[in-house]
């Protein structure tokens, strides 16, 4: 009871005397009769250790780390009130703002790249908050363990595989998303086993309760980022099984079965969405003054945000010659047309200027509405442009006309390629583009912000179209503009007229159509799955593969590249690790096994026990790792760690059984060398300096056992 | 069926309808299949292969495996081609020399044997002979699957196969016999032909082991039995259809012997065991590098082109465009042509000579060498300025002494990557070599960025010390070699310029072939660009779309991919229509009510499995694709739909309907369906064949929904 492993001074409390009690034989014979007295202070002991780990050395580095410019600077615009566009749902965000803002943090700090220096910033509220979240995965994994296996050595396993892993620290300890959306991810899968073992007492109290709670807990997921999505199909799943088996149930009536099926819909679907929603609510209640993500939303979107040139807009009210206007598609997320110094490149249609539609307001998105043939002195009030007018649209920058001819499209090969051409108004006859408002009659005239405008082209006689499609680099990966001859009415091929400037006419305070809450729910979510589709890797960045993960093939630097730089590198502890791949394997060979025995009418010890406590956890697993490899958008290694989490309770349940049959020889030795390692490897969490590990003199010399690894 | 007794008696037994429908199976794929003698729509894609082929000029198509290309190539072969026919536009006429019927002969008889096929896939499922005809009826008169047969396309050919290999493995499954190893062998096939045969492939590997994990769960049946019965199928399914796969790769590889188009794509040793191109270039080239060796090096990079390391006569710029400054020392770039420019000379730091000794020295892993450009002979050095378009990492040029206290740092240290593979010693074209500066120990590598105008657009190369350990970037492999002779110049110069010469033979091992070309296959990305007829998977359940494949060059006659879409909602329609009763029978079943008897419900379970499951896998994945589609990938799924909506019919007159005058109702419907789909059929037959030709008038007449492209001409 006294092989306390070398603790160093990275201060990480004892590990051997501790857990020994509970795994000598001794232990195990109170695991299997009655959980309840050690499981407390076992329980105690692992809370102790996990918040000790994730909080020790939260303030270091005090610079920016990774993804805190995003999330940090996020923070700080729910704190600001500013409105911004992210392609995760807001609930993380709302949550490390709220965390920054009761610690005193006022939402200053710019966050504007890594390494930044925080200086008297209040910032450790923020990554404590993560870090406590960050503390509670230990936990729920030893409780869910506990559940499925009935077994503490099981549990305290799963457990500690968690508590030293470096990777699961350094997740942690950031002002990240991931460890907000785990903590609701094994909350909720926490609270679904919980609701299993309840079967036997339909309906009581805790029954409800732990029904309710999972689905609270998958709202969050869902709330924080779209991979808590995986969780949701997890319970889902096992909801469906739960019903199947109590539809063969045949003393159940079917009114019975109409009830247990109506409680699942109404807490497992119903209530996750009202929570989901409500965030989103709470979302645009708060965020409500003008900041950088505006663009990215319709003009009625706009014109809610305090700051926003909409924003109880004023501007002449009808759409006149002379005019200097932008011009915004009303697909969802559509853009403004837009133009810049940059020609086509070679063999893409005509080698001349680019149009294109830009999510972000910029001067190039202005645009002069011209008559046919200009007559520039123009005196007295101007011409309203009306229905079936003939227009030259002339981009206010460059000066060149909106031109379109019989080219194909660079990516929608079917429909023409739209650019721009001639210059100083000057053109020739594929500048003309007739103005129809859509609904309208001839001589109706065309109302900015209102009236859905389509441009047909007069030479061709398609109609000026946005395809949604990113155009490569050589078109700034902005979106792809065409002229399209199926002159379908898509919100594609509408336009409306959003600034306008006209100094000769008189502005007209514009009450613009307010949205309501549904269609603004609607538009920011098509936005945020066109962000995130849009999120593809670039050619020369380093993109990490989805089967580099299990195998702990490279890590993430979080801080820090050079000998003289505060490093912490984002990498698992390579022995947990490898002992769930392994495990994961034995997993799978044991149920094969007792699968074909038990079919060709062997009986099995141990069989069942297998198959049930693994399944979930395999499927978990599964459900969280699988579907990376289908995304084509670009993947990092922290992806994996929700999956991680499965693995490793996996690796619990198995390692238990293992131990059993080897007499605590296994056990023995992966506690021992999980200590070891933790403590070689723990400079990757906590922070390192000097030489990198493949320069002599480095403290992480004989560390660098894959090459790829980059420390 | 064939009986055998004595006296000699022999009965046979002859299925008229199963003749019947093949009979017009025959008439309806082979009529006229010689109409238009003009190359219609991916005709010109898989000829230049044909082509390639029958010249046995080595290619690669990233599309799909060999099979397909090799089957077209027989049909070309048997009539005759002999590739000199340039495949470069769609409606281009063939010459009197081509024989095109040869050329589509093989896709149509595939095609038309789908139909005898699929009635008897139909019988195997235990459905009656009607429900076979049925089924047999809507391929028949399906006028996509008629196109797609009628033309050197393979869609036809995968299909077949996929079907022979159901229906063998079902026919073994209800009587075990030999049919198994023709299921194995229908699957190499199928995979062999397109990569798409994968998926029919994989859902009847997901089949037979449900039924051998019923027959493990069989415990009259001894464990001796059971692991043989499961070796068998694992030997058939398994082992034969990976055997045939590599076996296509090695006809592909063993005809394919000359150099061609895409030998560049290739590694140096592979294209050195080609004929001609490389292996005429570097054939008796000496093996070893050695100090005064002149050589090309290439990098290991190939993506998308190969380059070789190059310098020229021309200086970086003092200042670039954002103002940084440079050594103006002589340009180093990589190169993606063969040039003069390309060659360099090992030189012995130690030593002056710049030719090779007698007998030579070879230079080894660790050696520290000086490399010169051949033309210019300045050395190849490296120092402490940043790169031109990658600042963070050491530029690389050609020395040039400015007397500016910027010393020459010009030694490199070989290190041979592959040295446990290969040797010690640095070989042509085998050995991959990373050049260390010694300075620095930054590595030499090829950056990947285009330099600016200045540069001509050549490829940058730069040293870099933050270095992946495991990068191709960084290997250089020694292309074209030959030991130097002259130590002046000008001699040198004109030796550069003329070819290297000298004889070995090089071989690589058909396995390191293989594995190359396959992984190219996969890896190679071609530009995705959409097609003008390309459409999105759920265009094509409602057939949204259509491709038009050939127009003839004067008048309207056209012959477009549509199918017929009566057939198509029927299809439609019995996906649904299973799918729900699935599921109530499902809930049912579950709480004790057994509609139809245990029999009848597993052969129900069996024919989802298969149609069902065919259309899933079939079609599923393509929602997951970043794939170019067409609306004919969508035809393996369409036909076990067809599969599908006799057997149901069957299904619902047998044990849904219990009236007698409903079943009559169900039987009147089904023949106004048939007699529907006969008509439509004949409606769209012009643009099936091609012939007649339509007016204007009754072309519009044909476009049956708005977003049909089908072509006038203007008159």
């Amino acid at each position: 009871n006294s092989n306390g492993v070398g603790d160093g001074e990275t201060g990480k409390p004892k590990l051997g005397g501790d857990t020994q009690s509970s795994n000598g034989p001794s232990g195990q014979f109170l695991a299997r009769e009655s959980i309840e007295s050690p499981s407390k202070v076992l329980l105690m002991l692992v809370a102790g250790l996990s918040f000790s780990t994730r909080l020790y050395m939260i303030t270091e580095p005090p610079h920016v780390c990774w993804d805190e410019t995003h999330f940090g600077k996020m923070g700080s615009y729910y704190i600001n009130r500013t409105f911004f566009f992210d392609v995760h749902p807001p609930l993380g965000k709302m949550l490390i703002g709220l965390a920054g803002y009761m610690s005193g943090y006022d939402g200053t700090f710019p966050f504007i790249k890594p390494g930044d220096k925080y200086e008297n910033q209040n910032y450790w509220g923020m990554r404590g908050f993560c870090a406590t979240l960050g503390s509670f995965l230990p936990i729920f994994a030893y409780l869910i363990v506990l559940e499925l296996s009935n077994s503490c050595t099981a549990a305290i396993i799963a457990a500690t595989l968690l508590i030293f892993d470096t990777g699961c620290i350094t997740i942690s300890q950031y002002i990240l998303l991931d460890p907000i959306l785990m903590f609701f991810i094994m909350a909720a899968v926490l609270s679904m086993v919980k609701f299993n073992q309840q079967r036997y007492r339909s309906f009581s109290a805790s029954w409800w309760l732990w029904l309710v709670l999972t689905g609270i807990n998958l709202a969050g997921a869902l709330g924080v980022k779209f991979v808590g999505l995986f969780v949701i199909i997890l319970v889902g799943l096992n909801t469906i099984w739960d019903l199947w088996r109590l539809l063969g149930d045949m003393s159940l009536s079917l009114v019975d079965i109409a009830k247990h099926f109506l409680a699942r819909a109404f807490a497992l679907i119903l209530l996750p969405l009202i929570l989901y929603v409500t965030i989103f609510a709470v979302h645009f209640v708060v965020l409500n003054k003008s900041g950088p993500g505006d663009g990215f939303f319709s003009s009625a979107f706009q014109s809610r945000l305090i700051g926003n040139n909409l924003h109880n807009a004023s501007m002449p009210e009808y759409l006149a010659f002379g005019s200097t206007v932008t011009i915004k598609n009303l697909r969802i997320a559509g853009g403004y047309l837009h133009s810049h110094w940059h020609l086509y490149p070679e063999g893409v249609g005509a080698r001349q200027q680019q149009v294109t539609a830009y999510l972000h307001k910029d001067y190039n998105n202005l645009w002069v509405v011209h008559r046919q043939q200009d007559n520039n002195s123009q005196s007295g009030n101007p011409d309203l442009v009306r229905h079936g007018d003939i227009v030259r649209l002339e981009h206010k920058e460059t000066t060149r006309n909106l031109h379109s001819h019989l080219h194909e499209a660079p990516l929608t090969k079917k429909h023409f390629q739209v650019t721009g051409y001639g210059i100083n108004g000057t053109g020739d006859a594929n500048d003309l583009w007739q103005v129809e408002v859509c609904g309208g009659r001839k001589g109706d005239p065309v109302k900015v912000l209102r009236s859905k405008v389509r441009f047909l082209h007069r030479a061709t006689g398609c109609v000026l179209y946005s395809s949604g499609k990113t155009l490569p680099k050589w078109g700034w990966e902005q979106i792809e503009v065409t002229c399209s001859p199926y002159l379908k009415e898509t919100p594609s091929s509408q336009w409306n007229i959003e600034d306008h400037i006209n100094p000769k006419l008189p502005n007209i305070s514009l009450s613009v159509l307010k949205p309501n809450f549904l269609e603004i729910l609607l538009e920011s979510h098509i936005v945020m799955f066109r962000g995130n589709s849009g999120l593809k890797p670039k050619d020369n960045e380093m993109n990490s593969k989805p089967w580099h993960w299990p195998i702990n093939y490279q890590g993430l630097r979080f801080s820090g590249v050079n000998a003289t730089e505060y490093r912490v590198y984002l990498l698992g502890n390579p022995v947990v690790w490898w002992i769930n791949l392994a495990s994961l394997g034995l997993y799978l060979t044991m149920v094969a096994v007792a699968s074909i025995a038990t079919q060709r009418g062997f009986s099995l010890e141990h069989s069942l026990v297998l198959v049930r406590g693994g399944g979930l956890l395999m499927l978990g697993w599964l459900l969280h790792y699988a579907p990376f490899f289908t995304m084509g958008r670009i993947l990092y290694f922290h992806h994996y760690f929700p999956a991680m989490l499965f693995s490793s309770m996996l690796t619990g349940t198995k390692l238990c059984e293992l131990s059993t049959m080897k007499n605590q020889l296994v056990l023995n030795t992966v506690r021992n060398s999980l200590s070891l390692l933790f403590y070689l490897f723990h400079p990757l969490s906590y922070g390192m300096t000097g030489p990198l590990a493949h320069e002599p003199g480095s403290a992480m010399a004989d560390l660098k056992w894959m090459d790829s690894w980059e420390f | 069926r064939w009986g055998m007794s004595l006296p000699l008696v022999v009965t046979a037994q002859v299925d008229l309808l199963l003749v019947l429908v093949s009979l017009l199976a025959f008439w309806t794929r082979l009529s006229h299949l010689n109409y238009p003698n003009a190359v219609v729509f991916d005709e010109v894609y898989y000829g230049q292969f044909v082509s390639l082929y029958m010249k046995r000029v080595f290619f690669i198509d990233d599309s799909g495996p060999p099979l397909g290309h090799m089957i077209l190539a027989f049909g070309a072969y048997l009539g005759g081609f002999d590739g000199n026919f340039v495949w470069n536009r769609i409606g281009a006429e063939y010459p009197s020399t081509v024989n095109v019927w040869s050329l589509r002969l093989l896709p149509a008889l595939c095609g038309a044997l789908c139909v005898p096929l699929v009635y008897l896939l139909t019988l195997e499922l235990k459905f009656s002979h009607l429900s076979a005809l049925g089924a047999a009826v809507l391929l028949l008169l399906e006028n996509s699957l008629i196109v797609q047969s009628r033309f050197m396309l393979l869609e036809s050919v995968l299909i077949f196969f996929v079907l022979l290999a159901f229906f063998s493995y079902l026919r073994f499954h209800n009587a075990p016999s030999s049919w198994l190893i023709l299921s194995g062998v229908s699957c190499g096939a199928a995979v062999g032909v397109k990569y798409m045969g994968l998926f029919s492939y994989l859902l009847l590997l997901v089949v037979a082991s449900l039924h051998t994990w019923k027959l493990i769960g069989d415990k009259t049946i001894s464990h001796m039995n059971v692991c043989v019965q499961s070796v068998h199928r694992v030997l058939c399914l398994v082992v034969v259809p990976v055997l045939l796969y590599v076996f296509w790769f090695y006809v592909h590889l063993s005809f394919l012997n000359r150099s061609g188009p895409h030998d560049q794509l290739m590694s140096s040793a592979f294209q050195a065991s080609l004929q001609g191109g490389l292996s005429r270039i570097t054939r008796g080239q000496p093996l070893e590098v050695a100090y005064g060796s002149q050589v090309t090096l290439r990098s290991s990079v190939s993506q998308p082109i190969p380059c070789w390391l190059h310098s020229h006569k021309v200086n970086y710029p003092i200042r670039y465009d954002n103002g940084r400054g440079s050594s103006h020392q002589q340009q180093v770039t990589c190169y993606p042509f063969k040039d003069v420019n390309n060659w360099w000379i090992i030189k012995d730091p130690g030593r002056q000579k710049l030719v090779v000794d007698t007998p030579p020295r070879p230079v080894r892993h660790g050696d520290v060498i000086q490399l010169v450009h051949g033309m210019t002979s300045r050395f190849l050095n490296s120092h402490d300025v940043a790169a031109p378009m990658s600042p963070h990492t050491q530029e690389v040029s050609g020395y040039i002494d400015f007397n500016v206290s910027m010393p020459a740092q010009n030694l490199w240290r070989v290190d041979i990557s592959n040295r446990e593979a290969e040797s010690e010693v640095w070989k042509t074209i085998l050995s991959e070599v990373r050049l260390i500066h010694v300075n620095t120990s930054a590595v030499l590598k090829l950056s990947g960025v285009s330099l600016p105008d200045w540069g001509f657009r050549q490829l940058e190369v730069v040293a870099d010390k933050l270095f992946k350990a495991h990068s191709s970037s960084l290997e250089w492999t020694v292309e074209e070699h030959r030991y130097g002779t002259s130590q002046e110049q000008k001699e040198r110069e004109a030796e550069l310029h003329s070819p290297t010469h000298i004889d070995v033979d090089r071989k690589i091992s058909f396995w390191a072939k293989f594995v190359e070309l396959q992984w190219k296959m996969l890896t190679v990305k071609q530009e995705e660009s959409e097609h003008k007829y390309s459409s999105s998977p759920l265009e094509w359940i409602t057939m949204e779309t259509n491709i038009a494949y050939w127009l003839h060059s004067s008048t309207n006659a056209q012959i477009h991919l549509i199918g017929n879409p009566v057939s198509w909602g029927v299809a439609n329609l019995s996906l649904l229509a299973y799918q729900l009763l699935a599921v109530v029978y499902l809930l049912r079943r579950r709480r004790g009510l057994k509609d139809v008897p245990d029999g009848v419900w597993d052969q129900f379970v069996c024919l989802g499995c298969v149609c069902v499951g065919g259309w899933l896998v079939n079609f599923v994945p393509f929602l997951l694709m970043d794939k170019t589609l067409f609306l004919y990938h969508y035809l393996p799924a369409l036909c076990y739909l067809y599969l599908l909506s006799p057997a149901l019919l069957e299904h619902a007159h047998t044990h849904l309907l219990s009236s007698v005058t409903h079943q009559r109702a169900l039987c009147v419907g089904a023949l106004a369906v048939l007699l529907s789909i006969f008509l439509t059929y004949r409606t769209f037959c012009p643009l099936t064949y091609g012939s007649p030709e339509l007016s204007a008038h009754q072309l519009q007449g044909l476009k049956w929904r708005d977003t049909w492209d089908i072509l006038y001409r203007r008159r």
